[in-house]
Order: structure tokens, then C-alpha cells, then sequence
């Protein structure tokens, strides 16, 4: 990605806003390129909305800056407009309109020529697979078709960067697939995607993200980086008696974490050169197991771990 | 939580169907789920997975089949099914604008736990739930984690044998919603039936069986382990290529190759194995101005397996759910 700093698509610095006596979000700093897609990833209130808000121009933070697009989000507002689109998570769709009409209404919101309206609408309702359905009403599309048609209108009038909230909460995998395919596309065309998930698993299609919590900025780097950063490895233990395994392992040298998910227990380790002796150990208790593997780490052993070094360097 | 209360299966479904005028939700459905285990019903919305579960909660009168749970017919007592279940949804189970005990009060009153037994079974999900001494904090200014362990405890208030959780982790804190996870697995290890339904395939990994759900039919069943073994065609491979665009362009027609998507900075693509892409997919690639850096088998995830069992089946459905 190019990253020079005179191009940045979005450069926040400080970033603070504070509801009464909470901090939303906490000295935030980071940086978009243009044509990246980058995430603001975290549990429920850990200020993704309130920073998207921010980012947006719909919110003025209580200290700090933002630049979007090449706009102050204070000073340039109202041109920040027309550069950006933002697709809160309750995005206003008519729900009494037609897939087209809804389309019309934000084309001329937007002041967007009928000749150039039409052409993208036709482009982008082909992208999401909803050709078919522009004579339908809003309120009778599924979860999904209802986020690819707010993405339609949101990207009607070709901002420079697109401000999406949560956009797949709800959404099956299926559609969530399909909102991925047209996010790459529209990166193909140099658009900036910052977008909000809680979804940790979805976190490693960003090209980079922020991990969020409580406000602060926990890790910023490439899902590939940030998981060459975990300490130590991870390797799952496939057995039919995982409650027993869980016993007998959590006591076993470099063993830190036992984690039983379903009907395998990951674990964590300090080097997976311990796996030869821990077969031996349930060999030894007479526990019967299929496995044990070497797994990448996932996004939530990533956040987990984030969250336990933080604490340890507080205390 | 108490024992199941009949032996054998927990809940038996045997062709079960649901019609609405033309409309058939639910196309002759049938499995059994053993007491303490964890089942997760996965599907695209309008898959008919609530019209499955309302009839499993004895809301919705089955078309034809039967559905047997906790040994009740759920057509002829769906009153005696409802008294065994316990139903949690992590966004809409709480009163905000009531205090933890008056939430714990309201679902004990409409479970008739009352009396002697209410007030040792508020202990336990206080306690459970990490609440002792915040009686009196409002529903709505407790942290989601709180939040989550509060909903578990009004819905098992009355130690129902069967409990029904609807993305009951989704949004909430991963250190938290750890937490929760092993005290549903507790839960399960004393006997208690699991049910998930969930879009979130980090959930999904917590069930000991998925029912894969699509279009009324059940299109997969099995452990997590054994779908991701048995589903794809191929391998799963993660491609390194530049520039990315093109190279999902080229991959679309490359010869062994089954399905190709972007993922964050690479290629997912599904391929017939590794040594066959490795022989010649660099050069199919270079010969279209595509440099290939690297070729690995991956594990696929459950959601590679849901979009593998569910892709082809017409996927242009968009309707109302």
C-alpha cells in the first residue's frame, strides 16, 4: 500500500470525544492510504460508531483532528460532504419505495446527473446480484439485499472514501460474502473503505485495522502482521473426552491457556515444541484424542492476548 | 441445572414440514439431539431456521411431522414444551429500565419460580452472573458482558432441561464472551440441550453438531470437524499474487480450479490440490501479468464450509425473508 504522508485518505491524531463522563474515544491515532480497506475493529462500545461519526462530519470531537478526503471534518465540513459517504448502521432506506426509487432519491440528494445515475446504478446493482429486484419495495428485501442497497445508494454519487458502520451485523455469511466481493471492487477503482465490524473473524479481510477497546487503539498493523505477533503458539486438541484432555493438559509445562471450544480445546503454548510431550502425558492418562495440531492464531486470540498485555503493563 | 427429563433423546424431529399457503418454510426436517449436547442451526436468512425453532418452542403448529422435545408432542402440549425451555437472545432479552433483581423477579414471575425457590435461584444466577451486590444497578448500565451473563440467568431461572440461545455473544466483549462460552459448556456437561442459531461462525465453533439449513431442507449435519473435512471439492489454498484484481480475473477460468475470492491482501482459491496448483498456476497466472509469490494449503473456515455447501444452490433468491 502506499502510504506517503501528503495523500493520506484519512489521518486522525488525537482523536478524543467524551459523553458526560465517559470517554467514547480516547487520543486515537491513525492513518488510511487511499484504496485501502481498513477496519475499526471491537466489542460494543469500544467508540467505533463514535469515531465513525467523527470521521464523517456529523459529530465534532472534543479534542484532537481529523482529516477525511482532504477535508478538515470541522473546518471543511461541508465539502467533506460530497467527498465522503457514511452508512450509519441504521442506513434511512424508504422502505415505501422501490429499489430505484430509494436509488433516484440519494442520486438527487447528491446532485447526481440523471446520464451518470443511471450508468452506476445499472453497475452497481449488477455487482450485488439485485438487478432483478429494482422494482421491488425496500421493506420486502432480506437483511442483506436491504445492506447491499444502502451501499448502492451510498456509493452513488463516487465518494472518495466510504464510512460503513457494522455493515454485516445480521447479515448471513452468504450476503456478507457478496458485500466483501464489491468492497474489493470499489478499492479497484481507488475508493477508501474504513469500515466497523464486532465480527473479529471478519477482521482479516481488512487490509489493516485498528483493534478497538474502551475507546483506545489497542493494535493498528495488517492482520498477518499482528498475528506474527502472538506470543507463543496455538494448537488444538481434537478428543471425545475434551473435559478430561482440559484436566489433564492445563497442568503441563508451557501449557498457559486451555480454552475448550466444542468438541476440540485449544491451547496455548509457550513453543509448539511441547506437543510430543503432551501426546505422551494423555497417552499416559489412557485419554484417547485424534489430534494435536498447530492452528494460526485467530483474531479473538489476537484481541484476548492484546487485552492481558495491556493489564499486565498497568498493574 | 437438573437432570433432562426423560432418557433418550433430548428433542427428536421426524419430517417435520411447515407450510404457509404455497410456501413451505420447513421441507421435511429430521434429527435427534442427545441431552447435554450443543447443536447450532446455521443458515442464510429465510433458511426457515426460526420457523424451526418456533415450532420447537411449541409457538408454531407444525404442518405435518412431529417434533418431539423434552418427550412433549410440541403440536399436542405446546404448553408443557414451553415450560422446558429457556429462550436467551443477547439484544433483546433484558428489561433496560429495570434493575437486576426486578428482571430476575419479572422472568421468575412468568416461569412461576416463586417463593423459597426464587430466592435460591436468584442467588445462583447472581452469583453466576457476577452481580452480587448490584441488585439494584439498571439492566441497561451494565457492561455487555453483565448484560449477557444477566439474560443466561433469567432464562434458566427455572432450570429449563432445553435452552434456546439466539447470537447470544454477538457484539460482546471476546474476554467476556469466553466466559460465557465455558459457562454454557458447563451447563451442557450437566445434561442441558444447547440450542444456537447464529450467523457468527466464532459461535458456530462452540457447537458440538451444525445443522446447516437452506431453502427448508437440512443440506448438512455433523461436528464442526467433520464438515470442514467432507465439504470441499478440493483443497483450500491462499495464493500471494500482484496485482490482485487481474489475478481473481485469470483464476475465474484457470484449469483445476473450483471457486477463487478476494481475501484482505490475497486470493482464497478452491482448487483441485496444492501440487497441481503449484505445477501450474504460476505460469496460467504470468502469462496473464500476474506474479504469483505463494501457495499454501489452508484450513477452511466454517464459513468457507457454509458458503461450499450452500454456493450454487441458487443463491439469487434476495426475497423477503
Amino acid at each position: 500500500m502506499p502510504h506517503a504522508d501528503d495523500v493520506d485518505a484519512v489521518r486522525v491524531e488525537g482523536l478524543t470525544r467524551r459523553f458526560g463522563a465517559v470517554t467514547a474515544v480516547d487520543a486515537l491515532a491513525f492513518r488510511v492510504a487511499p484504496a485501502e480497506i481498513f477496519g475499526l475493529v471491537g466489542p460494543d462500545g469500544a467508540g467505533k460508531t463514535t469515531t465513525l461519526r467523527m470521521l464523517a462530519g456529523v459529530l465534532p470531537p472534543d479534542a484532537g483532528s481529523a482529516r477525511v478526503a482532504g477535508c478538515d471534518v470541522v473546518r471543511d465540513a461541508e465539502p467533506l460532504k460530497t467527498r465522503i459517504s457514511y452508512m450509519p448502521q441504521r442506513f434511512g432506506l424508504y422502505e415505501d419505495l422501490t429499489v430505484d426509487e430509494n436509488i433516484r432519491f440519494y442520486a438527487d440528494l447528491f446532485a447526481t446527473g440523471r446520464a451518470e445515475r443511471e450508468q452506476r446504478a445499472t453497475r452497481l446493482l449488477a455487482a450485488s446480484g439485485m438487478s432483478e429486484f429494482r422494482a421491488r419495495l425496500a421493506g420486502q428485501l432480506s437483511g442483506g439485499m436491504k445492506q447491499k442497497l444502502g451501499l448502492t445508494c451510498a456509493l452513488i454519487h463516487r465518494p472518495r472514501v466510504l464510512l460503513l458502520d457494522e455493515p454485516t451485523t445480521g447479515v448471513d455469511p452468504l450476503s456478507r460474502r457478496d458485500f466483501w466481493r464489491i468492497l474489493y471492487s470499489l478499492v479497484g477503482e481507488g475508493v477508501t473503505v474504513v469500515i466497523s465490524t464486532s465480527y473479529l473473524d471478519e477482521a482479516e479481510r481488512c487490509h489493516r485495522l485498528a483493534l478497538l477497546r474502551g475507546g483506545r487503539l489497542l493494535l493498528c498493523d495488517t492482520p498477518a502482521r499482528l498475528k506474527s505477533h502472538v506470543r507463543g503458539q496455538v494448537a488444538r486438541v481434537a478428543s471425545p473426552r475434551p473435559r478430561e484432555v482440559q484436566e489433564t493438559l492445563a497442568r503441563a509445562p508451557g501449557v498457559r491457556s486451555v480454552l475448550l471450544v466444542g468438541t476440540a480445546l485449544h491451547l496455548g503454548l509457550d513453543d509448539s515444541g511441547r506437543i510430543p510431550e503432551l501426546e505422551r502425558r494423555l497417552a499416559a492418562a489412557g485419554l484417547p484424542w485424534d489430534s494435536i495440531s498447530r492452528i494460526e492464531p485467530t483474531m479473538e486470540d489476537l484481541f484476548v492476548a492484546a487485552v492481558r498485555e495491556a493489564e499486565e503493563e498497568s498493574t | 441445572m437438573s437432570a433432562p427429563a426423560a432418557r433418550g433423546p433430548s428433542v427428536a424431529v421426524d419430517r417435520l414440514v411447515k407450510r404457509f399457503g404455497s410456501f413451505t418454510a420447513v421441507d421435511g426436517i429430521s434429527f435427534r439431539v442427545d441431552p447435554g449436547e450443543i447443536m447450532g442451526f446455521l443458515g442464510p436468512n429465510g433458511a426457515g431456521k426460526s420457523t424451526l425453532i418456533r415450532m420447537l418452542c411449541g409457538l408454531l403448529r407444525p404442518t405435518s411431522g412431529r417434533a418431539l422435545v423434552a418427550g412433549r408432542d410440541v403440536a399436542r402440549e405446546p404448553e408443557a414444551v414451553r415450560e422446558h425451555l429457556g429462550y436467551m437472545s443477547q439484544r433483546f432479552s433484558l428489561y433496560g429500565d429495570l434493575s437486576v433483581l426486578e428482571n430476575l423477579r419479572f422472568f421468575g414471575g412468568l416461569y412461576g419460580v416463586d417463593g423459597r425457590e426464587f430466592s435460591e435461584r436468584s442467588r445462583w444466577a447472581l452469583e453466576m452472573a457476577g452481580l452480587v451486590g448490584r441488585e439494584a444497578t439498571l439492566a441497561s448500565q451494565l457492561a455487555s458482558g453483565w448484560k449477557q451473563r444477566l439474560a443466561l440467568g433469567c432464562a434458566v431461572l427455572h432450570r429449563p432441561p432445553i435452552l434456546f440461545l439466539d447470537e447470544p455473544t454477538s457484539g460482546v466483549d471476546p474476554i467476556a464472551r469466553r466466559a460465557f462460552w465455558e459457562l454454557i459448556q458447563q451447563m451442557a456437561a450437566t445434561g442441558v440441550t444447547i440450542f444456537v442459531s447464529t450467523h457468527y461462525m466464532d459461535e458456530a465453533e462452540y457447537c458440538h453438531r451444525l445443522a446447516l439449513i437452506h431453502r427448508g431442507r437440512l443440506v448438512g449435519l455433523g461436528t464442526p470437524e467433520e464438515l470442514r473435512q467432507t465439504t470441499l471439492r478440493g483443497v483450500l489454498l491462499e495464493l500471494a499474487c500482484e496485482p490482485v484484481g487481474p489475478a481473481l480475473e485469470a483464476l475465474q477460468d484457470a484449469p483445476g480450479v473450483f471457486d477463487a475470492a478476494v481475501f484482505g491482501d490475497t486470493l482464497h482459491v478452491v482448487a483441485v490440490s496444492e501440487e497441481s496448483a503449484r505445477s501450474g498456476l504460476p505460469a496460467w497466472l504470468a502469462a496473464r501479468g500476474v506474479r504469483c509469490t505463494s501457495i499454501r494449503t489452508i484450513e477452511p473456515s466454517l464459513e468457507d464450509v457454509f458458503v461450499q455447501r450452500l454456493g450454487g444452490r441458487d443463491l439469487q433468491e434476495g426475497g423477503a425473508a
